[in-house]
């Protein structure tokens, strides 16, 4: 027993300390359960509560009525509330209780020299860095770092990871996306390879959360309640992050007191600006990717038939004159459609015109990928291992992941899904590389729309500042 | 109104049509609607699915193994694609108890052209106690309560292992996990959310017919 117990990473303290959790998600039998339970261990919490004619979801902090129903009960033979909200997490009924661990305060292993990473840090991500730090000790409580695509944002992170560790802290870097998750843990388990890293997001292989630094996806923080010294948040810009209010009210609910908050965004939306502006929320800026060349600036190619073509499932005629002339053919080539049925049906016509231009001597060397497919991570890699030259997506690639050589084209840029943080994000993909630092980035279009133009000018302004450092 | 599936507001088009008359609540938006693919043209006449000729493969197969099939017809109104597969996997696994109504008018719709005048007794087809605990309700029993008939819960299930969880083959070779509480001497009307290999519902079909039941049809949501 006691031997299980110190697999188990230190004990019920690690393991259930900072959650909160229902009852099928706490694997102990009955007995030691409701033992723990009399002895204080655990508390229970209500679940969803009733305030006047509002129902209040405390897990997920949903309080929108069409997002609540009615299910009848098999073990109480009552018809009771449920959540459907965060209903993926497990059903939250009325009459089920939340329970937050109340026994004593887990002690996290305090690491004298946990970083293993070897890379040296650039004069601005060291200033952002120290900036971080300084955060930390002071025990600020938010900070903000403006980062343009291909700054480095993760690396810039060591340094402080390393300050939190030193200090027996707990830490978690949450994104909105999956994909960065997969892509986050091997690399922060190989900076810090003495330490617990874990990934969670819906259907990852670690499930416990019982790691001294987690990454996880934004929804995942919905299990947590005061557990973190220091929480990350990765593209706060990004959807769902700013568009479910679940998912702020789970962060906030997440970290402890006192805590530090760090922010990580490359594209401020206009509320976070505006909160800068007025010295709101301390930030720090880095206007300048990590080898130091400008971003790339997207052109703009009008074409009149676009739609036309579209419809016909024809990449665009302007696509097809640029393909034959583009300045590094090397380069692979990442191409955003608006819509997952586009990405489909554009597969086979794109394959046939760069089977005519000679961009691609077979077939299997385009695919198309969307957020239902369910090979989207392979494809991925493929794209990275370049088994594949040319891929056809959504906005799924939008951010957060990284190829070294590519140029990027836009189709039907003027599309609503593709508002100013997308496209800005959209043309940070290219150019990532010291070996290449340039790429082309074309929008094609068939009108300007006010996207496009204030992406392309917050480009040259981020170009601007970081011209001057 | 609001889409089950994707929270959006349904907004009815307002025209001449229907102008005069009331809007029938929808529970999709028209969007979500048509990503379900329903059952149409020719279909295999035992157990409803898409196919050219009048009895398919599989159902020669079993009324050559059961020496004459104990199912006279099975019906369903869906074909299984990935967005049913969301769908269902929402509504049993995680438990959104509130997506079934999604299915409730086509349901009714379905049984109302089929099964009314035929005189028969409706039976859910049960899951095990313990199953049931853990999910909270009993898809089959929510999809019968649907119909205008009251249905009788005469069938109930030893507990084992998740059908989706097995092989074609384990399906079809185990044991009948269904034991009869009540002889049912009027035709039977068997109730599920999917018929898949079609297993499941004859050994319900079955263990009734031993028992003094003349036929035995079914209804699926779902032929997978």
């Amino acid at each position: 027993m006691e031997k299980e117990m110190t697999l188990q990473r230190g004990g019920p303290a690690q393991r259930y300390a900072g959650k909160l959790l229902l009852r099928n998600e706490i694997p102990l039998d009955e007995n030691t359960f409701q033992q723990m339970l009399s002895a204080k261990l655990f508390t229970p919490v209500p679940s969803i509560t009733r305030k006047k004619f509002r129902y209040h979801c405390r897990r997920c902090g949903n309080q929108e009525r069409k997002l609540f129903a009615d299910i009848p009960c098999q073990l109480c033979h009552k018809t009771h509330v449920y959540c459907r909200n965060c209903i993926e997490m497990g059903r939250v009924m009325e009459c089920k209780s939340l329970y937050y661990w109340s026994g004593n305060k887990p002690v996290w292993p305090v690491h004298e020299n946990p970083c293993t990473w070897e890379g040296e840090l650039t004069r601005l991500q060291q200033l952002a860095a120290e900036r971080m730090m300084e955060a930390l000790k002071g025990k600020e409580k938010e900070l903000l770092i403006w980062a343009v695509c291909g700054a480095g944002k993760t690396e810039m992170l060591y340094p402080g990871i390393t300050e939190a560790l030193k200090l027996g802290m707990r830490i978690c870097i949450a994104s909105p996306r999956a994909d960065v998750v997969r892509e986050l843990k091997p690399r922060l388990q190989h900076a810090f390879e003495s330490v617990s890293v874990e990934a969670l997001y819906g259907g990852s292989t670690d499930k416990e959360g019982t790691a001294q630094l987690i990454i996880a996806t934004t929804h995942q923080l919905l299990r947590y309640k005061e557990a973190f010294d220091l929480l990350i948040i990765d593209e706060i810009d990004a959807f769902p992050f700013h568009a479910d209010p679940s998912l702020p009210f789970a962060a906030r609910r997440a970290k402890k007191s006192p805590s530090t908050t760090i922010y990580l965004t490359a594209t401020p939306r206009k509320q976070q600006q505006i909160l800068l502006r007025r010295k709101k929320l301390p930030h720090i800026f880095v206007p300048v990717r990590y080898h130091g060349h400008p971003l790339p600036v997207p052109q703009m190619k009008m074409t009149f038939s676009l739609k036309k073509d579209l419809r016909k499932n024809m990449p665009p005629a302007a696509f097809i004159s640029w393909i034959g002339q583009r300045k590094n053919p090397g380069r692979q080539l990442l191409i955003f459609v608006p819509a997952i049925s586009m990405a489909e049906n554009l597969l086979h016509p794109i394959a046939d015109v760069l089977l005519q231009e000679k961009v691609i001597e077979d077939r299997k060397k385009v695919d198309a990928v969307h957020a239902a497919d369910p090979d989207r991570k392979d494809k991925v890699l493929k794209f990275r291992a370049k088994e594949l030259t040319v891929i056809i997506t959504t906005t799924i690639l939008e951010r957060g992941v990284t190829f070294p050589s590519v140029d990027v084209a836009i189709f039907d840029a003027g599309h609503e899904v593709f508002e100013e943080a997308a496209l800005v994000q959209i043309a940070g993909r290219a150019g990532r590389s010291a070996d290449d630092p340039t790429g082309e980035v074309i929008f094609f279009h068939d009108g300007k729309t006010e996207a496009m133009v204030k992406a392309i000018h917050a480009i040259k302004q981020m170009n601007k500042l970081g011209g001057r450092l | 109104m609001h889409c089950l599936w994707c929270y959006e507001e349904i907004i009815p088009n307002l025209n001449w049509q229907n102008i005069f008359t009331l809007f029938k609540p929808r529970s999709l938006c028209e969007p979500c609607e048509v990503r379900l693919s329903k059952l149409v043209g020719s279909r295999c006449r035992r157990c409803s699915r898409m196919s050219a000729v009048r009895i398919c493969k599989d159902c020669e197969w079993w009324e050559k193994r059961l020496g004459g099939d104990v199912l006279t017809c099975n019906h369903s109104i869906y074909a299984y694609n990935d967005f049913m597969q969301d769908v269902i996997a929402k509504w049993k696994y995680r438990g959104d108890y509130q997506l079934g109504q999604i299915f409730k008018q086509p349901l009714i719709d379905a049984f109302s052209s089929l099964f009314v005048n035929k005189e028969v007794v409706i039976v859910p087809v049960p899951l095990s106690e313990e199953r049931t605990l853990e999910r909270g309700f009993n898809q089959a029993k929510v999809l019968a309560d649907f119909l205008p008939d009251s249905s009788m819960e005469v069938l109930k299930r030893v507990h084992g292992e998740k059908q989706s969880k097995k092989s074609r083959n384990e399906r079809i070779f185990t044991n009948n996990p269904f034991i009869l509480t009540r002889p049912i001497e009027k035709p039977v009307l068997l109730v599920d959310d999917i018929y898949t290999t079609g297993t499941t519902i004859r050994h319900a079909a079955g263990l009734l017919r031993k028992h003094g039941t003349p036929k035995v049809y079914s209804f699926t949501l779902i032929r997978g």
